[in-house]
């Protein structure tokens, strides 16, 4: 198939997005198959294994209760990547939706939300992201809605733009010609144009949102002990960097900079297979 | 000749801030015959392009009226005009074959678009009329599965045109079709043209630049200057005798390989008079024109009949 | 002619690295142009008309190599200079005008200061000076109320002023060459016709040799003296424009002239030419870029390509001319 023969393509021209490729398979194994690959339970607590720097029986050492680090670390990748991805997915159909009518029809229609992405953008994001968790309840379902929520303007924003300058192209009028109503051009025509841009979007806003997602249990909103998430692992952790137990926040951290670093580089990796102009 | 579109008093006039009105097309009248071929003439700012998106009802007239063999169409709005039953009757064929193609959609979903919206084909039916669309327009059916970017251009003016025609159109406006191709694929192509229009029995309305693409192909020819109709006529006698100074000017830029034809060359400098709310009472080319009697400010020249079939708005035609 | 040309380019062969291979655009083209005299370089898209113009001013693209071949101009080969050398020699000795004059001026900066700009760094003009030299110029190029426009930026004039201030900006330092690629490609035919007399009369005024870039034979006709014909890399034919146009020796240019509407030819006789550009990545290119869509093929068209020198500088690449 030809899309598989492009990625390839650009898979060779470009080893760092083969890179990005790689890390991101481990993470999705990691994600998918991840208590079963543990190699111990993650919640089960060991008092008389407290605090053990890494080792051959325990990779990543153990925490203040004992419980494996590795396999919290492990664990909370699923939880991690799926409060990403939701996310993500919400502030794409919120946000694109509503740039793209915006850009498309201007008007009333493109007031409305960029007043809307105006007063989001007024608070500064984290803040606001901690007041709606306050808001609606300390739960992992709230996390998502307020990443999504404070990354709507930056998909609205992009999805306008693109579709500002494709309302003068010439398919679309060709299209409208062709007898397609106002929402069709919109959707079958526009939208699948602006899909790469919105691909690298989304693939860059996976990296915030694992981050806004740690950021938040890391202070003690959403996700609540004993769940094993980076965030609150790293929470846990720094008390106890100056006593000098440095692998309790090293590991999650890193775990963290990881993810982050992987879905950057495929945002743009992923943009070059999708848009068919790169394709020979 | 019956006439297929008959458009009278045409006007569209944009608002461009604090009460000031761009007369972009101002009573604009002319009928097109059926099978005939009318070529539409203009220099940039002319109007043309505003008047093609009236007529192709992608745009809403200030006034005025266009009949499609006896539709009125001006008072349904372009908004909404997809969803006409009348939407298939007129059809366009892009300048830029390029731009005018989604770069998502592969060839055939291009072509059929219109086919699935209009005529509410799908399937095997689907099928059949793009490959038949395909062989009439000259492209190879193996074509069809790419994308734009992997078509030349003369390939991609044939997609246009298999697009523009699929869903039988009584009137195809064809705007600059040939414009961005080498001229050997110029020549295929507006072959190909003439062919179709007899095997469909269209009208064409020919909007272009190049005066001898249009000599070439055309019945009668249209001239606009700043939103009017300056001069109309037949083809071969507008080129061997144009009625108004702007026809001539246009006529004498077209460049001249032979010295000894190159008579009566008429250089027009400055630039146009300006469209935003222009005195009713000046000829739209005073300044500009060569000659420049007091009776040009005073009394705006209508379009009159000077000749048989020929009309000119000059005083001195 | 024993005068020594302004530009002479010999044997230029140049090689695109892409994706698929290596092209190879330009094949031993060779062409001069004398002082005071303005040439068309005249090709479909394809032809390696615009390469060639790059190449001589050393702004061809990076995947692009030159691997033969020299471009004399005034005593030394473009192609040799260093980087710095050449940043010399461009804007003062050898100046250049492209397609879309609004996209190839500096939108944040005012037209009289792009003029400028060049003033001071190749015309040896001062700060102070510089911007009533530049009025000077906007005058020289019939912009009407110059003082005024030269505070423009460049969005708020037409195409046609536009591609005035960049003739403006490329002949400020008085070129020995002008270079102009397609410069009245997507200017009114009116406005064309006003441009390329300017750019007549100027070179005119100062004895600047000039090359016309065209996809378009008449236009070239009109306005030059002499016309090189290019197909796919190679140059078919060069001769004085009258000459070509009334006599072309090469199956190409003839064609080429056929299927060009003029005055006379109905729809009925315009002919397309057949086949297509061959695909220049193939290693066993035919010496005869042509000979694969040409009705006067002989067996003789796999040698060399000739340079037959039929009368005063009419030279065709033909072993079956017409």
């Amino acid at each position: 198939m030809n899309l598989l023969r492009h990625a390839r393509y650009v898979l060779s021209e470009n080893p760092v997005t083969g890179l990005a490729f790689g890390l991101f398979a481990m993470f999705l194994v990691a994600a998918i198959f991840g208590p079963l690959l543990a190699p111990y339970n993650p919640l089960q607590s060991n008092a008389a294994m407290a605090l053990k720097a890494p080792s051959a029986a325990h990779w990543f050492g153990t925490d203040q209760l004992g419980r494996d680090i590795f396999s919290r670390v492990l664990v909370a990748t699923r939880l991690d990547l799926a409060i990403a991805f939701a996310s993500v997915i919400l502030a794409f159909m919120l946000g694109a939706l509503s740039g793209v009518a915006a850009g498309y029809f201007g008007g009333w229609t493109d007031r409305v939300v960029g007043r809307l992405a105006d007063t989001i953008m007024a608070f500064p994001l984290f803040v606001l992201a901690m007041g709606i968790v306050a808001a609606l309840g300390n739960k992992v379902v709230n996390i998502v809605i307020a990443t999504a929520i404070i990354n709507f303007p930056l998909y609205a924003r992009v999805a306008r733009a693109e579709a500002n300058v494709r309302r003068e192209a010439g398919f679309v009028e060709a299209a409208r010609l062709s007898g397609n109503g106002e929402a069709r051009v919109l959707l079958g025509h526009v939208l699948p144009n602006i899909m790469p841009i919105m691909m690298v979007q989304m693939s860059l806003t996976m990296g915030y949102a694992i981050l806004n997602a740690a950021g938040l249990s890391f202070i003690g909103l959403g996700v609540r002990p004993p769940d094993a998430e980076w965030g609150i692992m790293v929470a846990e952790g720094a008390n106890f960097i100056q006593s000098g137990e440095w692998w309790i926040a090293l590991f999650p951290g890193a775990a963290l900079m990881l993810a982050v670093f992987c879905f950057n580089l495929l945002g743009d990796g992923l943009r070059d297979i999708i848009d068919p102009r790169q394709r020979t | 000749m019956t006439a297929l579109l008959d458009i009278a008093e045409l006007a569209k006039r944009f608002e461009v801030g604090h009460k000031r009105l761009l007369h972009a097309v101002d009573e604009v009248s002319f009928t097109i015959g059926r099978g005939e071929t009318v070529g539409l003439v203009g220099e940039s700012g002319c109007g043309k392009s505003t008047l093609v998106r009236l007529i192709n009802r992608l745009l809403d007239p200030t006034s005025g009226s266009i009949r499609l063999a006896g539709t009125e169409l001006a008072d349904m709005r372009a908004r909404a005009f997809a969803g006409n039953p009348n939407r298939a009757r007129i059809q366009m064929v892009f300048q830029d074959a390029g731009d005018s193609l989604n770069p998502r959609y592969t060839a055939a979903d291009a072509i059929a678009d219109p086919i699935r919206r209009l005529k509410k084909m799908s399937g095997a039916a689907l099928k059949s009329r793009i490959e038949a669309l395909a062989d009439m327009t000259g492209l190879p059916r193996e074509l069809l599965t790419r994308f734009p970017h992997q078509l030349s251009g003369g390939q991609k003016a044939r997609v246009g045109i298999a697009r523009a025609i699929a869903v039988e159109p009584e009137l195809l406006i064809l705007d600059e079709p040939t414009a961005a191709l080498d001229v050997s694929v110029q020549v295929v192509i507006l072959k190909l043209l003439q062919q179709l229009k007899h095997e469909l029995g269209m009208s064409y309305l020919f909007v272009s630049h190049d005066l001898n693409v249009v000599r070439l192909l055309c019945d009668r020819v249209l001239v606009m200057y700043l939103g009017k109709i300056v001069e109309a006529g037949p083809a071969a006698e507008l080129f061997a005798d144009p009625k108004h100074p702007y026809t001539r000017a246009l006529i004498s830029a077209i460049p001249q390989a032979d010295p000894d034809k190159r008579v009566g060359r008429l250089r027009l400098s400055g630039e146009p008079r300006s469209p935003i709310d222009p005195d009713p009472t000046v000829c739209r080319f005073y300044g500009r024109c060569p000659k420049g009697e007091p009776r040009c400010s005073a009394e705006m020249p209508v379009l009159r009949t000077v000749g048989p079939a020929r009309q000119a708005a000059c005083h001195f035609a | 002619m024993t005068a020594v040309p302004a530009l002479a380019v010999e044997d230029l062969s140049v090689e695109f690295r892409t994706r698929s291979g290596i092209v190879k655009v330009l094949d031993h083209v060779g062409f001069s142009v004398d002082k005071g005299e303005t040439v068309a370089l005249v090709g479909e898209s394809g032809s390696g008309k615009s390469v060639t113009a790059f190449a001589v001013m050393g702004i061809l693209d990076p995947a692009g190599k030159v691997t033969s071949g020299r471009a004399l101009f005034g005593g030394t080969d473009l192609l040799a200079l260093s980087e710095r050398d050449l940043a010399e020699q461009r804007g003062r000795e050898l100046s250049m005008i492209f397609q879309n004059p609004r996209t190839a001026l500096n939108p944040i900066r005012k037209v009289g200061q792009q003029i400028a700009d060049v003033l001071v760094r190749h015309g040896g003009a001062t700060r102070p000076d510089a911007p009533r030299a530049a009025v000077e110029m906007l005058k020289r190029v019939r912009i009407p109320d110059p003082e005024r426009r030269a505070e423009a930026y460049p969005f708020e004039l037409s195409g046609g002023m536009c591609q005035r201030i960049m003739i403006a900006i490329a002949l400020a330092c008085r070129p020995a060459l002008l270079i102009a690629d397609e410069p009245t490609t997507g200017l009114d035919v009116t406005t064309q016709a006003v441009i390329m007399d300017l750019i007549g009369e100027l070179a005119h005024e100062s004895g600047m040799a000039t090359i016309f870039i065209t996809h378009d034979l008449a236009l070239a006709a009109e306005y030059c003296d002499r016309i090189v014909v290019m197909h796919a890399g190679h140059v078919v034919e060069a001769a004085p424009a009258r000459e070509l146009f009334a006599h072309p020796r090469h199956p190409y240019s003839a064609k080429l002239l056929a299927a060009t509407p003029g005055e006379t030819a109905s729809l009925a006789e315009l002919a397309s030419i057949p086949g297509g550009l061959p695909d220049l990545r193939r290693p066993d290119l035919p010496a005869c870029r042509y000979s694969g869509r040409c009705e006067r093929r002989i067996d003789d068209c796999a040698r060399p390509l000739p340079h037959r020198v039929l009368d005063e500088r009419h030279v065709v690449s033909c072993w079956n001319p017409l």
